[in-house]
């Protein structure tokens, strides 16, 4: 064991050794330190770690991030275009003015992180890195503690009303060697609402922590769409605690990459607080590795409380897919409604699916339910549409799209889950024509 | 159109034969009845003649217009002119019922070198035809055939067939799980598409389907072979008398 430490030492330090640690600002120096000492306490993850059973995170904790050649759609326009949006691009990691629209919006303040920090007094101070922080325990998230100590660049961004628009993060991704490393910050004010779209591949290697806060009877919409550059990696994190009656409502859609980890860490803080997570992820390992990871951590610690995760996976060709998802009842959140499906379509005997579901539960008064499948196509079915004329890749796709779609409906915007059905249709349809 | 020639077919998985040397020939224009048994063969060779999986075609054949139906997948030999109305219709959640039917309709225009139909001529198609077979917007917007009550399932397969317009039509027990006034409005879709270029082939236990489609031809299939073919007199016979009738006279 001490052997396996040493190991996890030297894998940090030298991790930590190649970043530079930025600068600016009282607070934000005292929570990137804070980030530090607590990163060098756990150390990196590696195979070892329980929570990386499923998951090797060497090239997420390596020195350099793995080249990754970026992906060049020709035959479409960027996913949301038709949704009026306030758009904030980063590229390769760094925020670009130039492509963004001005960061001005009706019921909405938005900066840039190190502007943020630059000042002694600003409402972020109180909300970077302390979710994070709170949702180390019970288990450690070493690449979150790395996050908010090394993060380059984000914003900040606080609802005070209802916002006018989206606020929509796109990240693009230009240089086939980068390593981005963005945090974001968000609280949603007592009664304000605000939806969050990101989408785009971002870089080679991407790790993104989000902290959201959602005060009492607020509203909080997410959307992302990741990007399908076959080689990019990605770590991210959605630190979210909820306040009394508020919505928390999170969906993501991944297609293609070598490699995916999206963890969501929620506390359900104030009574009949809502909280929805739900993913669909399409892969296909014919021409490179597909590894998607959806991690899942909900507290409930108020009464009557609703959470509710739904993440459907196909996958093909050797593609890998794992879920691991917990529900966390504490004493005394009577009343809890607790749910989680994870199901996996394997399309064939090359494709794997693992599955870790938990309930921990010390609470008597609640509900709490989950379950976990996996299977194969459903072959009465393909032979019904293929006996009317429906070619069997065809027939497949349809009941592909039919599998996923349970996940997809779970976006409430009609409009929002119609662009993500069109965008898996086109991936469909690109994929078959090789 | 349809000619079955000394159809020998066996389970795949196991070593138990269904069909020992089946002849039949279809020809445009007629309606054909099987009838049989239970366990004689019936569903076999109409789930052979679709393509379904699990069999083996272990000698004979079966050709469609002069093409080899046993070489082709099952999506060809739809787009070859042939439908199979199915005894037990699958329910697809998450496919809607509109969605299928206009992919398979433009699968087999696409098959066939022809173009596709375009949105508004779909709908005006399918909106005239299901009213004809009292299928409501409602059931047309629904998952295909979830939730549907047995009478509707069966509606919806003639809706299907009435679409495609197929050259060869098989009906695997239409009538099962129909009440009267379902078995009417099936029969009435079914007679509807009655044509002097299209043959059917009808499989049934009962003889009451046969009331409402009238058959030209009648055949008795027990223990994998047509055993008796006469006229729609054939049909009455067996309503009246059973099947161990006939049975003993051919044995």
């Amino acid at each position: 064991m001490a052997v396996a430490q040493q190991a996890k030492q030297d894998l940090t330090e030298s991790r930590i050794t190649a970043l530079d640690l930025p600068q600016g600002g009282v607070w934000g120096n005292a929570a990137r330190a804070d980030a530090l000492a607590r990163l060098r306490a756990m150390g990196l993850p590696t195979r070892r770690d329980e929570y990386w059973k499923f998951t090797d995170p060497t090239s997420l904790t390596q020195v350099a991030a793995p080249r990754a050649a970026l992906f060049e759609a020709k035959d479409e326009g960027p996913i949301f275009d038709g949704v009026d949006r306030l758009r904030v691009v980063f590229v390769d990691g760094v925020f670009d003015p130039e492509q963004s629209d001005d960061l001005s919006l009706s019921g909405v303040e938005i900066e840039r992180l190190s502007d943020a920090m630059a000042r002694d007094i600003h409402w972020a101070r109180e909300f970077y890195g302390k979710l994070e922080t709170a949702g180390q325990v019970p288990v450690v998230r070493p690449l979150a503690a790395l996050n908010t100590a090394f993060a380059q660049d984000g914003i900040v961004i606080r609802a005070t009303g209802k916002a006018e628009k989206p606020v929509s993060i796109i990240y693009l991704h230009r240089s086939e060697n980068s390593d981005a490393i963005l945090h974001h910050v968000v609280r949603v004010e007592e009664g304000a609402e605000l939806t969050v779209l990101e989408n785009g591949p971002a870089a080679a290697r991407f790790n993104k922590c989000m902290e959201i806060s959602v005060a009492d009877r607020g509203t909080f919409h997410h959307l992302r769409a990741q990007g399908r550059d076959h080689e990019r990696r990605a770590a991210t994190h959605m630190f979210a605690r909820l306040g009394e009656e508020s919505v928390y409502k999170s969906f993501t859609l991944t297609v293609n990459g070598v490699l995916t980890r999206n963890e969501h860490v929620i506390e359900l803080t104030g009574d009949d607080a809502i909280a929805h997570v739900a993913g669909a992820a399409m892969g296909d390992a014919r021409t490179h590795p597909y590894h998607h990871d959806d991690t899942v951590f909900i507290t409930h610690d108020a009464e009557r409380c609703e959470s509710r995760q739904v993440f459907k996976k196909v996958l093909r060709n050797g593609a890998e897919g794992v879920f691991q998802g917990k529900i966390l009842v504490k004493p005394g959140a009577q009343k809890t409604d607790g749910y989680q499906i994870s199901q996996a379509l394997l399309l064939d005997e090359e494709a794997s699916f693992q599955a870790k579901p938990e309930l921990e539960i010390y609470a008597d008064d609640v509900k709490c339910s989950h379950g976990s499948t996996t299977g194969a196509i459903d072959e009465t079915a393909l032979f019904y549409l293929r006996a009317r004329g429906v070619p069997r890749e065809t027939a497949t796709d349809l009941l592909v799209l039919a599998f996923i779609d349970e996940a997809i409906s779970e976006i409430e915007d009609e409009r929002l889950a119609n662009d993500i059905r069109v965008r898996l249709q086109m991936w469909l349809e690109r994929r078959r024509r090789g | 159109m349809l000619t079955i020639k000394n159809l020998h077919v066996k389970l795949e998985d196991e070593d138990k034969q269904i069909l020992k040397g089946v002849d039949l020939t279809v020809e445009a224009g007629k309606v054909h009845a099987i009838m049989g048994p239970n366990g004689s063969g019936k569903s076999t060779l109409s789930y052979v003649l679709s393509g379904r999986d699990g069999y083996e075609v272990t000698d004979g054949s079966a050709t469609l217009e002069g093409e080899d139906l046993l070489e082709m997948e099952p999506e060809e030999r739809a787009a070859a002119g042939l439908f199979l109305a199915f005894q037990y219709p699958v329910e697809i959640p998450g496919v809607g019922n509109m969605t299928f039917l206009r992919t398979a309709v433009n699968a087999q225009r696409k098959a066939r070198g022809e173009d596709e139909i375009s949105a508004g001529d779909f709908l005006k198609l399918v909106r005239e035809k299901a009213k004809t077979l009292k299928i409501d917007a409602e059931m047309l917007k629904r998952p295909v055939n979830v939730g549907f009550s047995g009478g509707e399932k069966k509606r919806n397969e003639i809706l299907q067939m009435a679409m495609l317009e197929p050259k060869m039509c098989i009906l695997d027990e239409t009538d099962s799980g129909l009440d009267v006034d379902a078995m009417k409005l099936v029969s009435d879709g079914v007679n509807a598409l009655r044509d002097a270029g299209r043959g059917f082939l009808v499989i049934t236990h009962y003889q009451r389907l046969l009331d409402h489609i009238k058959p030209d031809v009648v055949h008795i299939m027990a223990d994998g072979r047509i055993v008796k073919t006469g006229g729609p007199e054939l049909a009455l016979e067996v309503e009246k008398n059973g099947y161990a009738d006939i049975l003993n006279e051919v044995a």
